[in-house]
């Protein structure tokens, strides 16, 4: 079930929980979604980000039919926190470890998109 | 046949042309005007004949404009424009005439200067030697006997005055190789100075040793000493005034040719216009390729043909506005669909295609010929005697199998009057004296070269007018603009102050040139 609550409305920002349940392949648990971007790494070449000293991380690519998918993980989200953990400061290895932790089966994320068109679509087919 | 007012005098293809459109042109403008106008004003070559009867044309002379007589004018008169070889024009008289009365005049002006010159530099070299003698000569028997000092600055004068006459000699004494307008400042102020100076002494010399009959003779050749002294001062004083202080560079000055906007910058330092005039024209020699008129005569008929087609007629009454015909007629020249630009363009695409197939032409054939020559060596001299040739005779050997070839090319390029044959088949028995290849000898040819490199009978430039607002004894400044001019062209010059450049000053540490990876990296989870 996609829990969309609408916990602030921030004009130019939109903030939105999403919470993931991983999917089984074989030894691995995967998520369906890639990440880019953390300190470590070059903030301009980031196609997401509004202001490109932004060195959080971003989603580049989500799988279709992937879990994050359909848990409504969009292109170019911000993953803020990750099952509460900042991920606004974290080198990309760091967050890539958060994110795929064994013993989780669950991650449950805090993510930001820029427009408020997409918010209002989101929210309108959900 | 084109309305053209082209008015350009090349004998070789254009006299026909030229000749029916300017007997069209006297015509009409004789019916108007008095007979005997002299259009000699105008300066370019488009002078018609009309000197009085007294000066012999030699030629084919231009039949006089019959003022009466309009209707066979095509088949009944033959008319030369401007000059050919053969006669002389209205403007070489003026011309003539001009050079005649300005040699004598600034003749005068410049033995004058050099005369003064020579007069004071002779009494300022003798006025040592005689402050040393006129007491030796005069009251010798009171004089105290003094020895080896004054030997000593005896000698010490003679070597000083050697050395002031050898610096004068290098300084002043040269070839003037330009007569200027008005006089130079610096050195007038300089003579000035010099007399001044000679004579305070000569002053004092008189009051204080003459008359008083010192019988000091150390004294006086000391004195005689700190004159050559001050002598020598002043000679370096004139040379930081008229060498070192112009030699850098703080103004930039552009020279623009007026007739076809070649355009040149050239460094100056602190000088007066008139001396900066006279280095642009020395520059204008070597660096401005050479002025032809053969080479304006397309622009000057486009010109024509832009305003050729209207005429203003004023239907509403009498009333002579001049300003709003020209406007109107302007307005409809510009509302004109004329397609002169399509013709511009097609003709140069075609100029330049023709002018390239000549050039190629003219390659071969040269480099053909000159695989005709060979050069003897010392040892094969002695072998075949017979058949030797010097490179007078050899150049003329070849000369005919490329003479078609080059004539051609330099017709095409309107280049035909610079080059007799007598000066090609020198340039070519020099090429072959010096061992040079085909495209050496053609170097000349294909490009159009300074004017320094043509006879001077074409030069087109020899007399020059300053022509300035500013009095040309002042110095350059900022912004400053003066003319050139001489009879067929002028050259605007435009005089920029060098900026002021701040230059500071950054160190940077070798060990201080670090690198980093640019990452992007991409993870899947």
């Amino acid at each position: 079930p996609v829990i969309a609550t609408l916990s602030s409305f921030i004009f130019f920002s939109f903030q939105q929980r999403i919470e993931i349940h991983k999917l089984r392949q074989g030894d691995n648990l995967i998520l369906g979604f890639s990440i880019g971007g953390g300190i470590d790494q070059d903030p301009t070449q980031n196609p997401f980000s509004e202001d490109k000293t932004d060195k959080g991380i971003y989603v580049t690519r989500v799988t279709e039919g992937g879990p994050a998918e359909v848990a409504g993980l969009q292109i170019g989200d911000k993953i803020m926190q990750v099952n509460g953990w900042d991920m606004t400061m974290v080198t990309h290895d760091q967050a890539r470890k958060r994110l795929t932790k064994r013993n989780e089966e669950v991650v449950r994320l805090l993510v930001t998109r820029q427009s408020l068109q997409k918010a209002v679509q989101q929210s309108m087919m959900s | 046949m084109s309305t053209a007012m082209d008015t350009e005098s090349t004998y070789s293809g254009y006299s026909h042309y030229s000749g029916h459109s300017k007997k069209a042109h006297r015509q009409g403008r004789d019916r108007h005007k008095s007979p005997r106008s002299k259009d000699g004003s105008r300066s370019e070559k488009s002078v018609t004949i009309q000197t009085p009867p007294a000066e012999p044309l030699l030629g084919n002379d231009a039949s006089r404009p019959e003022e009466g007589q309009d209707d066979n004018w095509g088949e009944t008169t033959t008319a030369i424009t401007g000059t050919s070889e053969h006669s002389i024009s209205q403007e070489d008289i003026a011309r003539i005439s001009k050079d005649l009365e300005d040699s004598v005049g600034l003749d005068c002006k410049r033995y004058l200067g050099l005369t003064v010159a020579a007069v004071l530099g002779l009494l300022v070299f003798l006025t040592p030697i005689a402050f040393i003698l006129l007491p030796q000569i005069l009251w010798r028997d009171d004089l105290e006997p003094c020895g080896t000092v004054c030997e000593g600055l005896f000698i010490s004068v003679a070597f000083k005055l050697l050395i002031l006459l050898i610096g004068t000699w290098a300084l002043f004494f040269r070839q003037p190789k330009a007569d200027i307008p008005r006089v130079f400042v610096f050195r007038a102020l300089l003579l000035v100075l010099i007399f001044l100076f000679v004579f305070s002494y000569w002053l004092f010399y008189g009051v204080r040793i003459l008359d008083s009959k010192d019988t000091n003779y150390q004294g006086i050749v000391q004195y005689a000493v700190s004159l050559v002294d001050a002598l020598l001062f002043i000679h370096y004083l004139a040379i930081v005034l008229l060498e070192l202080r112009q030699l850098q560079p703080m103004f930039t000055v552009k020279v623009v040719r007026s007739t076809d906007g070649e355009s040149r910058y050239y460094s100056l330092g602190h000088l007066s216009i008139q001396r900066a005039a006279l280095v642009v024209l020395e520059n204008y020699y070597r660096d401005f390729t050479v002025y032809n008129p053969a080479l304006l005569t397309a622009s000057k008929s486009r010109a024509a043909k832009h305003m050729a087609g209207l005429k203003v007629y004023n239907v509403d009454g009498p009333g002579n506005n001049a300003s709003g015909q020209s406007r109107a007629m302007i307005a409809a020249a510009a509302r004109r669909r004329d397609s002169s630009h399509n013709e511009l363009y097609y003709e140069e695409a075609d100029h330049e295609r023709r002018v390239k197939k000549r050039r190629a032409r003219l390659v071969v054939a040269v480099e053909e010929a000159f695989t005709h020559i060979k050069r003897l060596q010392s040892e094969e001299q002695q072998k075949a005697p017979g058949e030797m040739m010097d490179p007078r005779e050899a150049a003329q050997a070849i000369f005919p199998s490329m003479a078609r070839a080059l004539q051609k090319y330099l017709r095409t390029t309107r280049q035909q009057q610079y080059h007799s044959m007598e000066s090609i088949l020198q340039h070519l028995s020099f090429c072959i004296t010096n061992n040079m290849t085909p495209k050496a000898f053609l170097e000349r040819y294909l490009n159009p070269g300074p004017t320094l490199q043509y006879d001077k009978d074409r030069w087109f430039s020899k007399q020059w007018t300053l022509v300035s607002e500013e009095a040309v004894t002042s110095g350059l400044q900022d912004g400053i603009v003066f003319v050139l001019k001489c009879l067929d062209f002028s050259l605007v010059v435009n005089v920029k102050k060098i900026p002021f450049i701040k230059l500071s000053e950054e160190f940077i540490d070798p060990k201080s040139h670090k690198f980093v990876l640019r990452l992007q990296s991409e993870t899947s989870v």
